[in-house]
């Protein structure tokens, strides 16, 4: 398939700022201001646009912008899956959006599909006990390091170490580092697995946890994992669940069972709540039983119809201001309803197939398998960035590039569920032809997009993070 | 629904074919789980149709009671302009994820380049992120960016006294792994009481955090003292606020705000059950060490110019243990929605809203005052959007009894009920100052 994205451009630059095109200034005078003109600003300098301009101009800049709905986006360890169009609806029920200070009583609807949707993740997770309110899968990994602290001292346990896999996300790292503690990396084995004898050799007293994401970051089930979860539980450490490749897992085995204390959820992930160009997401936490009195508060419970916000006894308190990212988890609610166990299961079986289909198609080494949902191609002697920019001169999404770090070249890449043969082929299509492109046509690639290749160096180098400070140059020109 | 996921695209024959070309048996032979871990599928959760689901969701939230709420204590609602809500829905917008290929996302990176331009305007600091999760982790963040910054030695940070409960814990939580320990200072008729900041603040003081307006309302007069009290001690000065304050109170940089930190979400977002966005701005000095994402413009490979993440070695995915950070996943569609609303006011919009809030909030108490058994609002002070009344009876039974009556107010101490007016419930303050005289 080929693919021309839209571009809207005058003189230098793609559409205009919003400021370029008008701006104005408004003073505040003191005769007309509320408040004595010591505790107000002079002026006020903005953007001043009609609203059929500004109309034209966001849907112009979301016409220069690419989306699960404009094609394949197979970004590795990502999960950018369908969006289903009802779930906004829902989330846009007027009734939903209630303030988070209203008493328990007032909002018996929104407790209550919070307290469902508690129910729902621990039933998926086989997990004991459910908070929503971590806002991103990183806020939840830091609340779950938190738990797993808090236990700790509780039982008297001075640990200090957090063993990660050299292959873990990186929040893994920063959210250990966040919490305080000394972060241990594990090597990988040859096979693409945690190394046992390393894990062995990294595990002690001082351990407070270990952070694993199963199936692993090229999609390779961790098949020792009973033996992994005894070798951490004979320390006295836990074992943290990152959920971020959960979508391989639904309705086939649950972190719970397999011996993780406590996990986060992707719910923008697994649960197809919109990535909305970063973000919002969620990342609910959950744990075992002995656990739970340590999560953060409040919580939702029912006792007899009636629904609460309830502090748990040991809490640490809140990582969030209130009760987390509201709307999302009203998405995520909707999409697990609907799916239902045959649902949750033939998604997860259909990513799996999906991603074996894709890389049969390829003529890409493929150096771990058998993976799931994902799988991490190399390049070989071609450049992975280069290779993705041609990629989407061809009209999909490339892969994620570079990572994980232990595969040479790595193009991590996971179609989803929500794709069919037709549009693997044209995948498949855009991966081969880009690696039969000559290196010219790569540098010189992308050429079909809004922009051509992009000076990432120099807008490091030379940082311009608004647009006073392109104002600036300017003058100085 | 017996088919499976109804997202799932493929036929039977697909299914098959697909599973052929892979040389395996079923699905299920692609999973290496094994057995000894491997579950039924039976989670309980049954599947309805999306007709049901909506039936089903609206009549949850049905029960959610129809109050007019006069509730803000940082979190407020204001009208949201149709237009955000349709095109900040467009799939293109709603549906991509964090710009990995700019090339192909510039429409997104400009939005969020605007957004940082908007802050930047706003608050006279020349560089902002491009969101956080809400105000509590954009304070708690300001913290921990304090203690990286090598000219501040202290380990301590001072905050109000009345600093929302909420914002307090989830900062305790993100300082619990370092050597930073909070400390609150006095309050003196709804302001800083500088004098006794000055007692407090010393060589060992990180970070001194102010609010303007304060989470009771009042709009804060001395906030360059405030600025000087930290900036003598070697301590930062982060100023809460938020967006739509920024359109009239001081400008944060020209008060000596190091960081400015607060809600942005009261544009562009309804209440939204506390879901956030933390607006962070600060000094250019700083730059290396802020949290979160950046968008930068560089030029493209035909000399235009372009937009693409930036800095990214400060970020977890690059440094790991040692990033900024661990924010990943951010609230960017969010900020997508506030600055659209921003854009949509323009300056006049911006400054005429912000003069509402005072001019709203000071009938109203003054409204309130004229009832026998209040007296609003309690702090001598000017306020902004919210302010505290204190009530003869017990605040409780009051606040309950107005419930009754359609209204949600907070409490906030056993005889001070806390008020908040914003254009979306200004038409109704005549009724609840009727409501107010019928509980009294």
């Amino acid at each position: 398939m080929n693919y021309d994205q839209a571009r809207y451009s005058r003189d230098d630059q793609y559409e205009p700022l919003l400021a370029e095109k008008n701006a104005a200034r408004v003073e505040i005078d003191e005769d007309d201001s509320p408040l004595p003109a010591e505790l107000t600003r002079d002026s006020v300098e903005l953007p001043d646009l009609s609203e059929p301009e500004l109309a034209r101009h966001y849907t112009r800049l979301s016409q220069m912008n690419w989306s699960v709905e404009s094609g394949p986006y197979p970004l590795g360890s990502c999960t950018m899956k369908y969006n289903p169009s009802f779930t906004e609806d829902v989330a846009a029920d007027p009734n939903a959006a209630v303030h988070p200070d209203r008493s328990a009583g007032s909002v018996q609807g929104s407790l209550e599909l919070l307290c469902d949707l508690q129910d729902y993740l621990a039933r998926i997770g086989g997990m004991d006990a459910v908070t929503l309110q971590p806002p991103a899968g990183a806020a939840g990994e830091f609340a779950g390091i938190l738990v797993a602290k808090a236990y700790h001292e509780a039982n008297g346990n001075d640990r200090h170490e957090v063993v990660v896999p050299a292959s873990a996300h990186g929040t893994n790292f920063a959210s250990a580092a966040m919490a305080g503690y000394d972060v241990v990396e594990l090597p990988s084995d040859e096979d693409g697995r945690v190394d046992v004898d390393a894990l062995d050799a990294a595990l002690s007293e001082d351990t407070a946890a270990l952070m694993l994401t199963n199936p692993n970051t090229v999609g390779l089930f961790e098949r020792d994992i009973v033996d992994i979860a005894e070798m951490v539980h004979d320390v006295g450490g836990l074992l943290y669940y990152d959920g971020a490749n959960l979508n391989a897992l639904l309705g086939r085995a649950r972190p719970g069972d397999m011996g993780f204390d406590i996990m986060h959820y992707n719910v923008h992930k697994t649960f197809a709540t919109p990535h909305g160009g970063g973000g919002p997401g969620a990342g609910p936490v959950g744990v075992v039983e002995e656990l739970a009195p340590y999560l953060p508060s409040p919580r939702v419970r029912e006792t007899g119809g009636n629904y609460e916000l309830f502090d748990p006894e040991e809490s640490i308190g809140k990582v969030h201001g209130y009760q987390g990212n509201w709307f999302v988890l009203v998405k995520a609610y909707a999409y697990i309803a609907r799916l239902g166990d045959t649902g949750l299961a033939d998604a997860s079986a259909k990513a799996v197939l999906n991603a074996n289909y894709l890389a049969s198609q390829i003529d890409y080494e493929v150096p771990y398998e058998p993976f799931h949902h994902e799988f991490a191609a190399t390049a070989g002697d071609r450049d992975a960035a280069d290779v993705a920019k041609r990629m989407l001169d061809y009209g999909v999404h490339p892969p994620t590039t570079k990572w994980p770090e232990f595969v040479p070249e790595a193009m991590l890449t996971e179609p989803t569920e929500i794709e069919n043969r037709d549009s693997l082929d044209d995948l498949a299509h855009a991966f081969n032809a880009a690696m039969a492109d000559s290196d010219e046509e790569l540098e010189n690639a992308p050429s079909k997009t809004t922009a051509r290749r992009i000076d990432q160096v120099t807008a490091a180098r030379e940082p311009r993070l608004s647009w006073r400070a392109l104002d600036s140059d300017e003058s100085e020109e | 629904m017996t088919r499976g996921s109804p997202y799932a695209p493929h036929t039977e024959a697909e299914t098959a074919a697909m599973l052929d070309a892979v040389d395996a048996d079923g699905e299920e032979s692609l999973f290496d789980i094994p057995e000894d871990v491997r579950f039924d599928g039976e989670f309980g959760i049954d599947a309805r149709g999306e007709r049901e689901l909506r039936t089903e969701l609206s009549r949850t939230f049905a029960k959610n009671a129809d109050l007019t709420e006069f509730l803000g204590r940082g979190h407020h609602g204001h009208y949201v302009p149709a237009l955000v809500d349709d095109i900040s829905r467009r799939s293109e917008f709603l549906t991509s994820y964090t710009q990995y290929q700019p090339e192909i996302t510039q429409g997104f990176l400009q939005v969020l380049f605007e957004y940082q331009s908007l802050l930047v305007e706003l608050t006279g600091l020349p560089v902002a992120n491009c969101s956080m999760y809400d105000a509590a982790t954009a304070l708690a963040e300001a913290a921990r960016l304090s203690n990286r910054v090598r000219r501040v030695s202290g380990t301590r940070i001072l905050v109000p006294k009345t600093l929302h409960a909420g914002k307090r814990s989830v900062l305790d939580n993100y300082v619990s792994g370092t050597d930073l320990t909070v400390e609150t200072y006095p309050m003196d008729d709804g302001n800083v009481d500088v004098d006794a900041l000055g007692d407090a603040v010393g060589e060992d003081v990180s970070m001194v955090y102010a609010e303007n307006p304060t989470v009771r309302g009042a709009v804060e007069e001395r906030l360059s003292e405030i600025g000087d009290v930290a900036d003598e001690a070697g301590a930062l000065f982060c100023l809460g606020t938020d967006i739509v304050a920024l359109g009239l109170l001081e400008e944060p940089a020209s008060v000596g705000a190091d960081v400015v930190v607060g809600e942005a979400d009261a544009l562009g977002m309804p209440t939204a059950y506390g879901m956030g966005l933390g607006l962070f701005a600060t000094r250019e000095s700083f730059l290396r060490q802020v949290p979160g994402r950046l968008v930068g413009a560089s030029e493209d490979a035909g000399g235009k110019r372009a937009y693409t993440l930036t800095l990214q070695t400060r970020e977890q995915h690059i440094r790991k243990e040692r990033a900024t950070s661990n924010i990943c996943t951010n609230q960017a569609w969010v900020a997508l929605r506030t600055a659209m609303h921003v854009a949509y006011l323009g300056p006049d919009g911006l400054v005429d809203l912000a003069k509402r809030c005072v001019t709203d909030a000071e009938s109203l108490a003054a409204a309130l005052n004229d009832l026998k058994g209040v007296k609003a609002p309690v702090h001598d002070r000017h306020h902004f959007r919210e302010f505290v009344a204190h009530t003869d009876q017990p605040a409780e039974a009051i606040a309950s009894d107005l419930e009754a009556e359609g209204f949600a107010v907070h409490v906030v101490g056993e005889h001070e009920l806390q008020v908040c007016v914003t254009d979306l419930n200004a038409r109704k303050t005549e009724e609840l100052v009727a409501a107010f005289e019928e509980v009294l």
